[in-house]
């Protein structure tokens, strides 16, 4: 027998189910508790940057709109920097980004949205950047392990070409899964798609 | 200077994206690969948070929403320690649970059980994890539950917890059962997870030198979250 490697195993996912909003957001349960819930403000009004509002469906595989998902963003600010102390830059994010938002789909329509500040570019691989993106973390009942993707901007496809997420896709054709629609000033729509025809891009990082 | 990745993450342990004993999962699961990517400083940083984001009652689910008297119910202790996969302590983290009552009602303006909503039970909580990693909530045991997946199917009493970890690619939810229920091995649920070691490390034993005599029964809940390479070398960075 070699000898045993003592790394531990992480926790299994398990769904979180169809009221993750009474441990996540409690007020969209239907009741107050805490004094303050998370996420609810990504950038606050005097951070600068470019005001932006994204929103969206989740659909499923027979194009319903998924009615109780859960999305977490993650980004980093205008100036490209996330608020996290292996950002080399951080100590110049502004006190008011956090970066980090919590957004729940309409109990009825499905649809999604949240404001924030167009991120900047970011740093890729040595010497390389990314294309400005949100991170974006999903899950809902029916959802085993939480599913991540990327939502970039329509005005930066001089940069898609290089970035190292975009630029993996095999079917050149399913990139556009990850780049948001452009509806109006500031404006965007992301729609979700969770399988079937046009199933968007979800990594496994 | 390339950010040290954390570990792949070992499929094999998680659930699927379909499992079709767990019906929901259905149209609900993507049937494309998902695409692997080099962990980028988007994956490795990810949300703080501090004391200040939370009060000092919230991780105590028997005190945070009673007005009129204690929730009913078996008075329990949950608490363990956040690990990574190399065994070192994650502290700071945030930790949320949430819950039905000892009905195994929810309180979602979603759920139509008719097990009897607790006036004193909100059931949720969080907390933050101390400089060891270690976390407690206070609460109280939940009962199982009927739901519509096949005719006659039932949850096991169980937990939710979220986790985060430093980075975005640590993120994890996952449910804690209770030693001995019979309902663990019958649940779809559980049963999405392919292996039956990783099952068992969501059963929670029971800790009977963590209770509090004539109070409390305790359950310990350890969480792994995923490891992280040793910082690389610069003259190694090529190939890595």
């Amino acid at each position: 027998m070699p000898q045993r490697l003592d790394y531990l195993i992480e926790t299994a996912s398990q769904t979180a189910g169809p009221y993750v909003h009474i441990g996540l957001a409690p007020g969209a349960a239907g009741f107050s508790i805490f004094g303050q819930e998370l996420g609810q403000t990504i950038a606050a009004p005097e951070v600068p940057g470019e005001r932006i509002r994204v929103e969206g469906l989740v659909l499923d595989g027979t194009g319903a709109p998924v009615r109780d998902a859960l999305l977490e963003v993650w980004q980093a600010d205008a100036a490209g920097i996330y608020p996290h102390p292996e950002d080399p830059r951080h100590a110049e994010v502004h006190p008011g980004f956090r970066g980090w938002g919590r957004i729940i789909t309409d109990f009825d329509t499905g649809l999604w949205s949240f404001e924030t500040v167009r991120p900047g570019p970011v740093p890729g691989r040595p010497g390389a950047v990314q294309a400005p993106h949100i991170s974006v973390w999903l899950v809902a009942r029916g959802i085993n392990i939480g599913l991540n993707t990327r939502i970039y901007f329509p005005e930066d496809a001089a940069l898609h070409a290089a970035d190292p997420v975009l630029s993996m896709i095999e079917q050149r054709h399913r990139a556009a899964t990850l780049v948001a629609a452009r509806t109006g000033p500031g404006a965007y729509r992301f729609d979700i798609r969770l399988q079937g025809d046009g199933e968007t891009v979800f990594l496994d990082i | 200077m390339k950010p040290a990745a954390y570990f792949q993450r070992n499929r094999d342990i998680h659930p699927p994206a379909l499992a079709r004993g767990y019906k929901s999962s259905i149209p609900r699961s993507p049937r494309q690969a998902l695409l692997s990517i080099d962990q980028t400083i988007s994956e490795i940083t990810g949300p703080a948070f501090g004391h200040g984001d939370i009060g000092p009652l919230d991780h105590d689910l028997i005190r945070n929403f009673a007005t009129t008297g204690d929730p009913v119910g078996s008075r329990i202790i949950v608490h363990g320690h956040v690990r990574d996969e190399n065994g070192r302590p994650v502290p700071g983290t945030l930790v949320e649970v949430w819950q039905a009552n000892a009905s195994g009602r929810y309180r979602h303006r979603k759920d139509t059980y008719f097990g009897a909503l607790d006036p004193n039970f909100g059931g949720c909580g969080r907390t933050i994890t101390d400089e060891n990693g270690y976390y407690v909530f206070r609460t109280v045991k939940p009962g199982p539950y009927p739901w519509r997946n096949h005719v006659n199917s039932w949850r096991p009493a169980h937990i939710h917890l979220s986790v985060f970890g430093r980075a975005f690619c640590q993120r994890l939810i996952t449910q804690m059962y209770f030693e001995g229920d019979p309902l663990i091995p019958l649940c779809p649920i559980v049963r999405t997870i392919p292996d039956p070691a990783a099952i068992d490390r969501l059963i929670a034993p029971l800790d009977l030198n963590a209770s509090i005599p004539l109070d409390s029964l305790a359950y310990r809940f350890d969480i792994v979250l995923r490891g992280r390479r040793s910082t690389l070398f610069e003259n190694r960075l090529e190939g890595n």
